[in-house]
């Protein structure tokens, strides 16, 4: 599986470390509150098919957005965050 | 028996290699199996539970029956198959599974047994008495039924591992594989092709047809020079693929002075493996001297070898004519026994028609066999029958994402299903395309379908002219007549086996498979299995679609483990980090100690030590009362620069970092997101605007892609910029009352103040200055750049030895920070907050890493696990690290547990045992005295619960 990087362009997944969801960019303020750090915390989707995440490119250390579909494992974007 | 005019060795390079001791005389582009059939040898090995005689049976990787020993010692690579092993001068290839000899195996005697001996019989026959099964039946059963030994010594480590990665791979290099690597690779795609065999080709090698006016041979060279020429292809010849993995990954291995184990990934992928030929159960059809018919005929072509004098063809399709035609043209004696009906005539050779053959004879190979057929019954003199029951496309990579082939009535086969596995498409005979021009326009096509997928246009290109004859194939799997006909023939399966599978219930194809061992040996059955379920499929009357295949797994060919685990053995395992002062370590007996990737120095043993308490002791005290130095340049160090600096690192860590001044430096807590601690450190703020941030050694890694996360994810709109320079400095603590008079030893190093930093120079050389303490003494850590690291290491070693002082390792800078109660990542083992660790006041009010979340309830609840020191009530009472507290009269059980112990060592310091713990409710029970069990080691002691710092709790000695 090969997974693209912003930077480098697509490169061996074994590159790569996942972190989670693309999600975890939007994270509450301070005070949001229980409920919405929980969420944030703990509770996730699992998508069958896209899905936006958050992985590192080890080598040149850059994040990245990688748009994927979690059947095919066809990667259809990758940004930086 | 080799023929002149023939085959496609090279005659100019003779060469000979032995087999069981005897000379084989062969030429360059042999296989050993070639060779021996041309020196006549017909027995080459025994079947695995009956020893009865095996000889060649194919001339590819599907062999079941030819299997030996190659080389000797750390070389010796048992189960080779002698079809594929090229013939090499002076190779030592050896026949396995007999004794005393090939020829006089008295395990035979197993085959007079064979009654007891059918499916399943160690299921039965071996049941009682019970307990004799694993002391004798069991190992009486393996030494006898086997495959080649191993040698018993390491082999040699000279296997690998590869990657690579293409637009396109094509497995197969035949005229479906060619002609798809032609069109891809002349439209400019990156294509790889791979091909099992030394010389590309496939079956254009092996057969007497032409191809756009040339001899298919001349054609396959031409097409293979083509593709040699193309910058954008590139040829894998002897590599086998082994399987299809996720995400377009293929597994292959490549053969050659050693394995090479390569994972391919591409984004599409053409599968050009041909068709594996099967053959027919009869009686005695076992023999050496049975073999496979295009196996005959590719002897014939491919290395100008006749397998017989006097050959017997036996099958019911077109295809099995030519073999009797090809070597009628060569002047080898042939006669066709056609199974069928409307058998066609024969070419120069005498066919019967209707024909079964009903029993062969022969000890070591076949001699006779006996046949009936339109005209009546017969026996021949053959020393060679070559069987043919048709072809199956070689479609397992299709199945390798648990697809199932389809059924075709009218080829009498099973076929790929399109798009199971994703990227990957069938072309030519792996399709069922069994004509040579249908091989060509299928892989043609498949190339242009993987350049439209691709993104890339292709070129109309003619087809090169092929023979294109209708192919004919019908189910014929086995003649009625009495006598073991044989289906596996590694596995000495035969047909009454499978019959008694499905009369025992054995019905499903897969339990079928694991009670008679049909297809589980190391060839997987390629040439029998489909056989074997059209048996199964009529003794239980389902037909053959119903009965389907069992399920195809990686890998197609057996895999070495040398091969697949290359380069990870012993050092090999991981890469070993080395700090610019580890030859001095060493030089000095340091037992070295792995720290993540890290090797450190564990102690210096002096003279008259023995052990590594007393090196550890001595250098806890030379550090207590006179100076100690210390290699700490594995401790990760990241540089932060930028104007947004501060306001950066108010986000990484919990305490706020920002108002630090210049020439400063401060400890800092990191928190991971969810509140929990994930490192601790110093940060340092150099006159002149940079940041040093420094990590434990275990966390460096983790570390920097947290503060990455940080500053690409969280802060992406401060001006900030980080690198790691763990590797670029060279660091050494110096400790201890005399640390301030080394320094001055060392160079004009500035006076600092606790907690002060600067840079400076040291010899002419950059250097960085910190005044901080892990040891509870007087301490500083200079850095100088990793290539000045030795010799500093070196003059700072000397001079604190001539102040009384030495080098300590890490046991005793583990003692140091014990009897401090520093932390280590025992205590901040990924459950622990700040607050367990008695630092919930470092953790300021504001928007950091996990400070919200470390202010949940549950996290700063009063009953967690909270660090505490323990000392032992008993003065030589022991403590160790992982063992679990109790209150005092409690039972030492699980529902009583109070915490457990992370940290425990003798401090000579003191002159007892110290811990630090993980007690619940900790600090409100200073003072309480409860018991420490470790059920593991036997230790069991009282200790006393109270604060973690045991020495120096005001912090006198570190200030100064
Ligand atoms: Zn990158």
């Amino acid at each position: 599986m090969r997974l693209t990087c912003p930077h480098c362009g697509a490169r061996d997944r074994r590159e790569f470390t996942y972190h989670g969801p693309a999600s975890l960019l939007d994270r509450p303020a301070p005070d949001a509150g229980e409920a919405a750090w929980n969420a944030y915390l703990h509770l996730r989707d699992n998508p069958e098919g896209e899905s936006r995440e958050l992985w590192y490119h080890e080598p040149c250390r850059a994040w990245a957005v990688i748009t994927r579909d979690t059947r095919t494992h066809a990667v259809h974007g990758s940004a930086a965050p | 028996m080799r023929l002149d005019g023939h085959g496609l060795i090279d005659r100019t390079s003779p060469l000979s290699f032995t087999f069981d001791g005897r000379r084989i005389d062969a030429f360059s582009g042999d296989t050993v199996a070639s060779a021996l059939l041309a020196n006549g040898v017909r027995l080459v090995g025994r079947s695995f539970k009956y020893h009865r005689p095996r000889g060649i049976f194919t001339c590819g990787s599907e062999e079941p029956s030819a299997l030996v020993t190659v080389g000797r010692g750390q070389g010796q690579e048992p189960n080779a198959r002698a079809t594929m092993v090229e013939a090499a001068e002076g190779l030592e290839v050896r026949s396995q599974n007999a004794w005393p000899s090939l020829r006089v195996d008295v395990m035979a005697a197993a085959d007079l047994l064979h009654p007891f001996f059918g499916a399943g019989f160690y299921y039965k026959t071996f049941m009682w008495p019970r307990a004799f099964w694993e002391r004798l039946y069991e190992p009486a059963i393996r030494r006898a039924a086997g495959l080649g030994r191993l040698s018993g010594v390491p082999a040699e480590d000279d296997a690998d591992k590869a990657y690579s990665f293409c637009e396109l791979l094509v497995i197969g290099a035949g005229p479906a594989g060619l002609m798809a690597a032609l069109t891809a690779g002349r439209a400019g795609a990156d294509v790889i092709l791979a091909d099992e065999h030394p010389r590309m080709g496939g079956r254009l090698l092996m057969e007497a047809e032409e191809v756009d006016g040339l001899s298919a041979a001349d054609w396959a060279e031409e097409a293979v020079e083509e593709l040699a020429s193309l910058p954008n292809v590139r040829l894998m010849p002897r590599t086998t693929v082994t399987g299809a993995y996720d995400g377009g990954v293929y597994g292959a291995l490549q053969r050659g002075a050693s394995d090479t184990f390569w994972r391919i990934t591409c984004a599409r992928a053409i599968l050009a493996s041909g068709a594996i030929e099967r053959s027919i159960a009869f009686p005695g059809n076992d023999r050496p001297g049975v073999m496979l018919a295009g196996a005959v005929r590719g002897y014939l072509h491919r290395y100008g070898v006749a397998a017989g004098r006097e050959v017997a063809v036996f099958g019911a399709t077109d295809d099995a004519h030519r073999t009797a035609r090809d070597l009628t043209r060569a002047g080898v004696e042939a006669v066709m026994l056609d199974a069928r009906e409307d058998a066609p005539a024969g070419d120069g050779f005498e066919v019967l028609t209707r024909a079964r053959v009903t029993g062969t004879t022969g000890r070591h190979g076949i001699a006779t066999l006996t046949v009936t057929h339109a005209g009546g019954a017969r026996s021949l003199h053959a020393d060679c029958l070559a069987v043919s029951g048709g072809w199956n496309p070689a479609l397992h990579f299709t199945c390798h994402h648990n697809g199932r082939p389809r059924w075709d009535e009218a080829l009498a086969t099973f076929v790929p299903t399109p798009d199971a596995v994703r990227g990957l498409a069938a072309a030519g005979a792996a399709r069922g395309d069994f004509s040579t021009h249908g091989a060509l326009a299928g892989g043609a096509a498949a190339g242009r379908d993987a350049l439209a997928a691709l993104g890339r246009s292709a070129p109309e290109a003619p087809l090169p002219r092929a023979e294109d004859r209708p192919v004919r194939q019908q189910a014929f799997w086995m003649v009625e007549a009495t006598g073991r006909k044989w289906l596996d023939l590694q596995n000495d399966v035969t047909d009454k086996d499978i019959r008694l599978s499905a009369q025992e219930a054995f019905r499903s194809v897969e339990h079928m498979k694991r009670y008679t061992t049909q297809g589980m040996a190391a060839d997987q059955g390629k040439t029998s299995n489909v056989a074997a379920l059209a048996l199964l499929a009529d003794a239980t009357g389902r037909g053959i679609p119903a009965t389907g295949t069992t399920t195809f797994r990686p890998p197609y060919v057996p895999v070495p483990i040398a091969a697949m685990g290359a380069g990870a053995r012993g050092r090999g395992f991981a890469p070993e980090r080395r700090t610019a002062a580890d030859t001095d370590h060493r030089r000095r007996g340091a037992p070295m100690i792995e720290a993540g990737l890290w090797v450190r120095p564990s102690y210096y043993p002096a003279p008259g030590e023995t052990t590594w308490r007393q090196s550890c002791d001595r250098e806890v005290r030379t550090v207590r009362e006179r100076v100690g130095v210390c290699d700490v340049s594995t401790l990760g160090k990241i540089e932060v620069q930028g104007p947004d600096a501060g306001a950066f690192l108010d986000i990484v860590y919990a305490n706020r970092m920002s108002t630090l001044a210049e020439g400063r430096v401060r400890y800092g807590l990191m928190l991971r997101e969810d509140g929990h601690v994930m490192d601790d450190g110093t940060c340092a703020r150099l006159p002149g605007g940079r940041w040093i941030v420094t990590t434990t050694t275990a966390a460096a890694g983790p570390v920097m892609r947290h503060m990455d996360y940080a500053r690409q994810c969280l802060a992406r709109d401060l001006d900030v910029s980080l690198v790691s320079v763990t590797d670029h400095w060279t660091q050494i603590a110096v400790a201890g009352p005399l640390a301030r008079r080394l320094l001055d030893s060392l160079g004009d190093l500035p006076l600092l103040p606790f907690m002060g930093c600067a840079e400076t120079t040291l010899g002419g050389a950059p250097a960085r200055l910190f005044r901080i303490s892990f040891s509870g003494e007087e301490g500083y850590e200079i850095a100088v750049p990793a290539r000045f690291g030795a010799s500093l290491w070196r003059l700072a070693v000397a001079q604190a030895e001539s102040l009384g002082g030495a080098p300590y390792g890490l046991e005793a800078l583990n003692v140091l920070r014990l009897e401090k109660g520093f932390l280590t990542h025992a205590e901040m083992d990924g459950r622990t907050t700040a607050y367990d660790l008695g630092l919930g006041g470092m953790v300021a009010d504001k928007d950091a890493i996990g400070v919200a979340a470390s202010r949940r309830p549950g996290l700063v609840d009063p009953d967690r696990p909270r660090l505490v020191g323990l000392v032992p009530i008993d003065p030589a009472g022991v403590m160790t690290a992982g063992a679990h507290l109790y209150d005092r009269s409690a039972a030492a059980t699980r529902p009583n547990g109070q915490g457990h112990v992370t940290s425990a060592g003798h401090s000579p310091t003191l002159g007892h045992a110290l811990g630090l713990a993980l007690l619940r409710g900790g600090p409100e029970r200073h003072g309480e005295v409860i018991r420490l069990v470790d059920a593991m080691r036997h230790v069991e002691t009282e200790v006393r619960v109270g604060p973690t710092c045991a020495y120096d709790p005001d912090g006198g000695r570190m200030r100064g």
